[in-house]
């Protein structure tokens, strides 16, 4: 049952052949076969999925495809250049400050709830630079770890937030 | 008599299942009952070539048989492999696990990647660089006391000029020699490699978003399959059985076929969200009768059972247990938990007629090549699992049972099927670690000196058949056979205290009827028994008089022990207790434990609500003595991640059933800690550059669990004597002593 929708993710315009009520998460996976957003319990309830619409963290396991049409959505690969953009850099990084956050602060286990905690994380520093500690907990409180890497998420998400602000100086 | 693992054989499917245990011996370390698959095409593992590869451009190829998991063993084992050949980790790397091509070293399961696996990596190097050297001394026309080795270049000391790489030695060739094992290795305090914190390799890749998790594998004219099951398992015994499928109920979605092998039944489409709800939406009839206890009285029905019983230790005579100044006697209760990997299993079979490649994120592709063959019919030595790492699972989740899945789907749609669980079928049909229950009775004299100790528990041990087999074959469930089963873990039930009359009785519940599926769970049963145990002796501290810490120092005398106890304590800043002691609702609790190797210990520091009960743990410390840490870094996230999951599990985690089913079936029905309820960390690792690498993977949550419970009794005076600690429990306990 092919649908005409068009979407736009990461900067690009798509044609889509899923039937309208599709997840956007299973568009963005087997249509356009992107590995960031990815499924963790198709309830919301776990943050694996999340991309950006317009700028804000959203489902994608639950957000109908259809909903998204007319709207900007960024995925985990597109985060870079909306950071860019955003920030009005002349080139995209190779990785948002949050991710090389991750890296530096080597908080990763398993990795797979990092495309969720890697998008709530971007938006939060977008719309509250100077988060703080507790600031950053509430807001990255829907989105779970099995590994127990909390900790070493709040603390690389403080150390982007800085490196961000001094970028800014 | 002891029923510890030797040596079982079980015949399987045309290949041997051999369960391989250290024998568990008073006073030392012993480790899990471990499937090591035998059978054909495997890698010689007494070839030096199926260990190693040189390659003409100067690197090395390191062929690991443990699975990444997020640990960080595929760098860990790296740089002890670099350390031997003295390379540098830009010049080695590892190939991904598959059957045929890579060692079978059992299953990466007891924190044993490194324990286990690294010796054989580090024997394997040193010979590999000792023959390398051989070759370079001929080339040279020098003897072999006169050459040094830097980034793979051989040289003649005091004339760097005269050098060969390994690449021009035996660059890309098969070195042809057998693997002795005995060739001589470094001292360790010549380590430029091990013991520092090189970042890990997959890290890099987790976070940009490039690292091919299993869920992201896609393979040409796949179809997408979903089981259909009911919504959460009954008893093991009962299986899942059909009586009626109405394929009319889900004639409005498009192209989806409906695929039934025995009771075995799923959905495949070319669309995933198709099969995503085909499955969901499709009618079926169950045979549903009451098969559980539900989860309140499975404790009862295991008091109850009829038990193989079997004394595992029995030291001096605790017949004396009573006549002490101090005795304490309890019973302790835990809870049936999930693995719950973050994102649900997933596997793609491509079924042929008489072959089949099954890519999945098992924790032991030998052992999931025995039973993908025995699930299709298909000879093992054309059985191929490919492994790819998926989201941490800690133990046996349903790894195996997706891959059966998937298999059988893809056998009868003839084309290649990639089956993801639904976060229903993860959690509601997971093996979890097995409900426990502990008769404890401990005592000290008047100078606080431990007396006698005495432990009977009741536990069932692991199943063996998967639920897709059981379903699709009518396999009858089984357990781990006598030998291998899981029992009780002597390391965590007083072996950390001089006690001269101890008795430990483990009394075997028979888990097909009226049991759930169980398997190993990170650090199997340990969080039960410290729970018991740690309360125990942290009780008679109390009625001693003594503080919790000075009361441990008094009755211990191995010197690791001590080391990682006065560790945590310091790190901690431990506060004694003092005579004036009165609950605060602030509480702060000590523990020891650990899994079989390693030695650990947990402070805990919480604050109660008295009103809501609630918990909330502040700051958790662990200290972790895992013999040579070959990369610090690695443990030091090991033991936060234990810290945080143990606060999980002792706080929140709990599967529960009805008579019917499991009803823990999501996050809201399996809720699990979340980032606003994560404690503060601080993780402790003690090198010992001398002693044997061991687990650093799952020690230190049973110390962690533990150090909670006692910490609850700090705070407010109760002890609970059933986890999780949740503000219900808490509250009705606080209600009875107000």
């Amino acid at each position: 049952m092919a649908s005409e929708l068009k979407i736009r993710v990461n900067d690009r315009q798509w044609s889509i052949t899923s039937s309208p009520d599709t997840p956007l998460l299973y568009v963005l996976a087997d249509e356009l076969e992107l590995n960031g957003p990815r499924f963790g319990c198709g309830l919301a309830q776990c943050g694996s999925c999340s991309v950006l619409v317009d700028g804000v963290e959203r489902r994608s396991c639950v957000t109908p495809v259809s909903a998204v049409v007319g709207k900007s959505v960024t995925t985990l690969e597109g985060l870079p250049a909306w950071y860019a953009k955003r920030n009005g850099l002349a080139t995209a990084p190779n990785l948002h400050p949050v991710q090389q956050a991750f890296i530096d602060e080597q908080a990763i286990q398993c990795g797979y709830c990092y495309n969720g905690m890697t998008i709530k994380a971007a938006e939060l520093i977008s719309q509250k630079p100077r988060a703080t500690g507790a600031e950053i907990r509430a807001a990255m409180n829907g989105h779970l770890c099995r590994c127990g890497t909390y900790p070493r998420i709040a603390k690389a998400i403080e150390r982007a937030a800085r490196q961000i602000a001094e970028a800014r100086k | 008599m002891k029923t510890f693992p030797r040596r079982d054989l079980l015949k399987a499917g045309g290949s041997l299942l051999i369960g391989l245990a250290v024998a568990w011996k008073a006073g030392g370390q012993a480790s899990d009952y471990v499937a090591f698959a035998t059978g054909p095409d495997q890698p010689d593992m007494k070839e030096l070539d199926t260990w190693l590869a040189i390659h003409a451009d100067n690197t090395a190829t390191i062929f690991i048989g443990f699975t990444e998991l997020g640990q960080g063993c595929s760098t860990a084992l790296l740089q002890i492999a670099a350390e031997e050949l003295d390379l540098e980790m830009t010049q080695v790397k590892t190939e991904r696990l598959e059957t045929h091509r890579t060692p079978n070293q059992g299953g990466t399961v007891s924190s044993a990647s490194v324990a286990r696996g690294g010796p054989k990596i580090r024997a394997a190097a040193a010979e590999a660089r000792q023959a390398l050297l051989k070759m370079a001394s001929a080339r040279l026309k020098a003897p072999l006391e006169v050459l040094v080795v830097s980034k793979g270049i051989v040289s003649i000391s005091g004339d760097p000029k005269r050098s060969l790489p390994y690449g021009a030695l035996v660059g890309d060739k098969a070195f042809h020699l057998p693997f002795t094992g005995m060739a001589p290795v470094k001292n360790p305090g010549d380590y430029k490699l091990v013991g520092t914190r090189i970042p890990r390799n997959d890290v890099p890749e987790k976070a940009s978003g490039k690292y091919v998790h299993m869920q992201h594998v896609r393979l040409p004219g796949m179809l997408h399959g979903r089981v259909v099951r009911p919504r959460g398992q009954s008893a093991y015994g009962a299986g899942a059985k059909i009586l009626s499928v109405d394929e009319g109920s889900i004639k409005d979605i498009p192209d989806v076929q409906v695929l039934r092998k025995g009771d075995f039944l799923g959905v495949v489409a070319p669309r995933q969200w198709d099969a995503v709800r085909a499955a969901q939406k499709l009618k079926v009839t169950w045979d549903t009768k009451p098969s559980l206890p539900g989860s309140t009285g499975i404790h009862e029905q295991m008091r109850a059972a009829k038990t193989m019983d079997s004394v595992l230790l029995e030291t001096g005579d605790v017949s004396v247990l009573d006549r002490a100044r101090h005795v304490v006697r309890q019973t302790y209760k835990g809870p049936y938990q999930a693995h719950a990997p973050f994102g649900p299993n997933c596997a793609i079979a491509d079924v042929k007629s008489n072959a089949v490649v099954v890519t999945c994120s098992t924790q032991n592709i030998y052992e999931t090549r025995r039973k993908i063959g025995e699930i299709t019919g298909i000879p093992v030595e054309n059985v191929t699992i490919r492994y790819f790492e998926g989201s941490g699972t800690y133990g046996h989740s349903c790894y195996d049972d997706v891959a059966q899945a998937a298999a059988i789907l893809s056998q009868l749609a003839r084309k290649p099927v990639r089956v993801q669980f639904m976060r229903w079928d993860e959690i509601g049909w997971d093996n979890y670690g097995p409900a426990h229950l502990a008769d404890i009775r401990a005592s000290a004299d008047e100078n606080g000196q431990l007396v006698a100790y005495e432990c009977h528990g009741w536990q069932h041990t692991w199943s063996v058949t998967e639920t897709s087999q059981q379903l699709a074959l009518g396999t009858g469930p089984a357990e781990t056979p006598g030998t291998g089963a899981q029992g009780l873990n002597p390391v965590n039930l007083g072996s950390m205290y001089v006690i001269p009359n101890r008795k430990l009785v483990n009394h075997r519940v028979p888990g097909i009827q009226g049991y759930l599926k169980g398997s190993f769970l990170r650090s199997p049963l340990d969080l039960s028994f410290a729970f018991a145990s740690e309360q125990t002796i942290d009780e008679l501290a109390y009625l001693a008089g003594l503080d919790p810490y000075e009361f441990r120092l008094r009755n211990m005398k191995d010197e690791r022990w001590l080391a990682v106890l006065n560790a945590v304590a310091k790190a901690a800043n431990w506060k004694p207790r003092s005579a004036g002691w009165r609950p605060s609702g602030h509480g702060q609790g000590i523990a020891l434990g650990t899994h079989f190797s390693s030695y650990a210990a947990a402070v805990a520091e919480i604050e109660v609500d008295r009103s809501t009960g609630k918990i909330v743990a502040k700051h958790m410390y662990g200290a972790l003595d895992a013999g040579l840490a070959v990369n610090p870094g690695f443990l030091e996230n090991q033991i936060s991640g234990q810290l945080v999951q143990a606060t999980s599990r002792m706080l929140k985690e709990e599967v529960t059933f009805n008579q019917t089913r499991v009803t823990s079936l999501d996050w809201n029905t399996y809720p699990i800690l979340r980032f606003e309820e994560c404690p503060e960390v601080t993780p402790i690792v003690v090198q010992r550059l001398n002693e044997k690498y061991s687990g650093g993977g799952e020690e230190v949550l049973s110390p962690a669990a533990a150090a909670l419970a006692n910490a609850l009794f700090d705070a407010t005076g109760i002890r609970l004597r059933e986890y999780p600690l949740t503000p219900e429990r808490v509250r009705v306990a606080l209600r009875v002593v107000a």
